[in-house]
């Protein structure tokens, strides 16, 4: 089966009371022509019909494969099973977790079980922040901080309740926890569903440049407007997450593959429990194609894609988001790759 | 492979849907569809008419059915339907039959109902995904994370557990009650001998195994999950600890499902691209029954009648077939 054939799973996590119920049910009302499957943790508060609606108990368990980080969802891996003999009544999967969940298992269920990876692919973890809250919850809840540090999408959700340096501080402080995710500010969840489905984060081939969002022109947010507080991120505050954050390492031309991937495999595997996401584009000596990789802790998923261009700048660019994670020596490591 | 083929003797039958089990009813080769119906000879019987069949067992002419509506539904040869379990919308994960009794599963709940039609229920540590009862009195196996607990539904003592680290699938009893298996989330098999709780591991399958079955004498566990079918020794009291296991019908294609005659030491291979063989254990020796037809789907249910005259598959697109062995 194509990639393309694959059912998309999106995994909608957030803190308690952000919004997720109410994006979700925003996504649901729309006149979108989509069959979306719904996997949630309470049934009733979804005040839709005629959407296929499966209740969850998030059992999560550690693999039998001495790798203590690597838990997957059992309940999810019998439910996609179940929902794939209704094949053709729907589109894409919805997984809303609880808010305390931590995103790892929901997405290292699609790395590891064969079976749900040959019918289903993870599409992107979209995470509802409340505006007024998040900033205290990623002092106290360590959930919290997780669900940032996963996100390929921030759902930025009540901004209407804060003052603009409110939201200026919040969102430098997402940004310094995970500066890479796409960011939309929102008002009861008010997105466009473009922005929240049918991301293909995950997607390999699409892993076309890896930079900090707040440096891409955010022409999509349209309360930049109506609140009449855009470009405040070009003068973002920094702030710095003392357990939480992101390395990113460059070096012109190319790696040595010999010396590139035992690095990242033992670097992966020694600090898989600390590092959350990683994600790169590299070039590899005498290697035409681009190589891009992405995991999720100890998960790796790689391959060669798209050649590089005439003219391209072949350059080699990694990232990781994570817990406590040593930046010089990953530095250090990363640049010992060097062809 | 003409003179070894039984192709010729197939008909084919109009399935329609994804065939999750296959079952004889009386005389009456029976389909249960993912879209909630069962096709019993040439009707359609709507089991399930709000939901999808989840999973099936036989219990004598009665084909039992779990559906994602949360009902748990007997059919009996004349197509009619008795409800005889409500979930409430819950999914029925598992299901199992023996001698007029039945269990099954929707998440922890696990329910068993005896012949009388009592129902006992118990709440497993975590989600049940496999149910087997014991050859012997009225005791059921729930596999579910770190183990299998064996419940006596009619005793208020607390089930004895089976522990074994990881996800267990499917559960399965050998023949003669002596020896416990369950399917694993990590590509293996996992036993335990009833009378001393032994451990034995199976393993080195590319793929999670969902199919299994019993020789008729209980001596062989035949295996779905490889690029062979790979049938386990139990005759002896070690069952296949220290032994290795026979493999037949290896092809470069994965097995999906595996069915052993009723009289003989034949199995019934099904593969992921819709072929079909019958594979004799004593010499390997091979009949084709259904050639590849990759574009119809992977063989996803397989059942022999009682007499093992006859065998009906059906595959995940919709496709099904009866073959009548030839007198």
């Amino acid at each position: 089966m194509s990639e393309s054939d694959k059912t998309p799973v999106t995994v909608l996590t957030g803190y308690l009371g952000a919004g997720k119920t109410t994006l979700l049910n925003r996504i649901l009302s729309e006149p979108h022509g989509k069959r979306y499957a719904v996997i949630v943790n309470e049934f009733g508060e979804i005040g839709i019909d005629n959407e296929l609606v499966v209740g969850a108990d998030e059992e999560v368990f550690e693999m039998n494969n001495g790798c203590i980080c690597c838990t997957v969802r059992g309940d999810l891996i019998r439910i996609i099973e179940g929902l794939m003999k209704r094949k053709g009544k729907f589109d894409a999967i919805i997984v809303e977790t609880t808010g305390l969940a931590d995103p790892a298992p929901v997405a290292q269920t699609f790395f590891v079980d064969e079976d749900v990876r040959a019918r289903a692919r993870l599409d992107a973890v979209v995470t509802v922040a409340d505006a007024k809250w998040l900033a205290a919850r990623l002092r106290d809840a360590p959930e919290a901080k997780n669900q940032i540090a996963f996100a390929d999408v921030i759902i930025l959700n009540k901004v209407d309740l804060v003052t603009p340096a409110e939201l200026a501080e919040v969102e430098a402080r997402i940004r310094a926890i995970n500066p890479y995710a796409r960011l939309h500010k929102a008002t009861k969840c008010d997105v466009a569903i473009s922005e929240v489905l049918e991301r293909r984060a995950f997607d390999l081939d699409r892993i076309l440049d890896i930079e900090p969002e707040f440096l891409h022109v955010d022409d999509h947010d349209h309360h930049d407007h109506d609140h009449g507080h855009g470009h405040h991120h070009h003068g973002l505050k920094h702030f710095h997450d003392e357990e939480m954050q992101s390395v990113s390492a460059r070096l012109d031309g190319d790696l040595d593959p010999n010396k590139f991937m035992p690095w990242i495999n033992a670097l992966t595997q020694e600090q898989g429990p600390k590092i959350l996401r990683c994600k790169g584009i590299v070039s590899l000596k005498d290697d035409p194609k681009r190589f891009v990789f992405q995991g999720v802790h100890m998960m790796l998923d790689g391959e060669p894609q798209r050649d590089w261009k005439a003219g391209e700048k072949r350059e080699s660019k990694v990232v990781f988001i994570g817990r406590d994670l040593d930046e010089d020596e990953i530095r250090r490591g990363f640049l010992a790759c060097a062809a | 492979m003409a003179e070894n083929s039984l192709t010729q003797h197939v008909a084919s039958l109009e399935a329609g849907e994804h065939v999750i089990a296959a079952a004889f009813l009386s005389d009456e080769p029976a389909l249960a569809l993912a879209n909630g119906a069962i096709r019993l000879g040439d009707r359609n019987v709507a089991a399930h008419p709000q939901g999808a069949i989840l999973c099936a067992a036989l219990d004598g002419d009665r084909l039992l059915t779990g559906g994602d509506d949360g009902r748990v539904v007997a059919t009996s040869p004349d197509g009619a339907t008795q409800m005889i379990g409500d979930e409430k919308g819950k999914w029925i994960d598992a299901i199992a039959a023996r001698e007029g009794a039945l269990a099954w599963s929707a998440g922890k709940i696990v329910r068993a109902r005896d012949a009388k039609g009592i129902v006992k229920t118990w709440t497993a540590p975590t989600s049940a995904r496999g149910l087997a009862f014991l050859p012997k009195g009225y005791r059921v196996a729930a596999a579910h994370y770190n183990g299998v607990s064996l419940w006596f539904p009619n005793a208020d003592a607390a089930p004895q557990v089976m522990e074994w680290k990881g996800s267990h699938l499917d559960a399965t009893v050998s023949p003669d009650g002596r020896f416990l298996v369950t399917s694993m989330q990590e590509n293996a098999l996992h036993g335990w001998r009833l009378g001393d709780g032994r451990n034995m591991r199976m393993t080195g399958y590319p793929g999670k195994t969902r199919s299994v079955s019993w020789s008729h004498d209980g001596h062989w566990l035949a295996t779905s999950g490889a690029e062979a079918c790979v049938v386990w020794p139990f005759k002896e009291k070690d069952g296949p600890m220290g032994k290795a296991p026979r493999e037949c019908g290896v092809r470069p294609h994965r097995i999906t499902q595996v069915a052993f005659h009723p009289r003989a030491l034949v199995v019934a291979v099904g593969y992921a691209d819709g072929l079909v063989l019958l594979c004799r254990l004593g010499d390997a020796a091979e009949i084709l029954v259904r050639d590849s037809a990759p574009d119809e789907g992977a063989i996803s249910a397989l059942a022999w009648d009682k007499t093992g005259a006859r065998l009906l598959f059906g595959t995940d697109a919709g496709r099904a077939g009866l073959l009548t062995l030839p007198a």
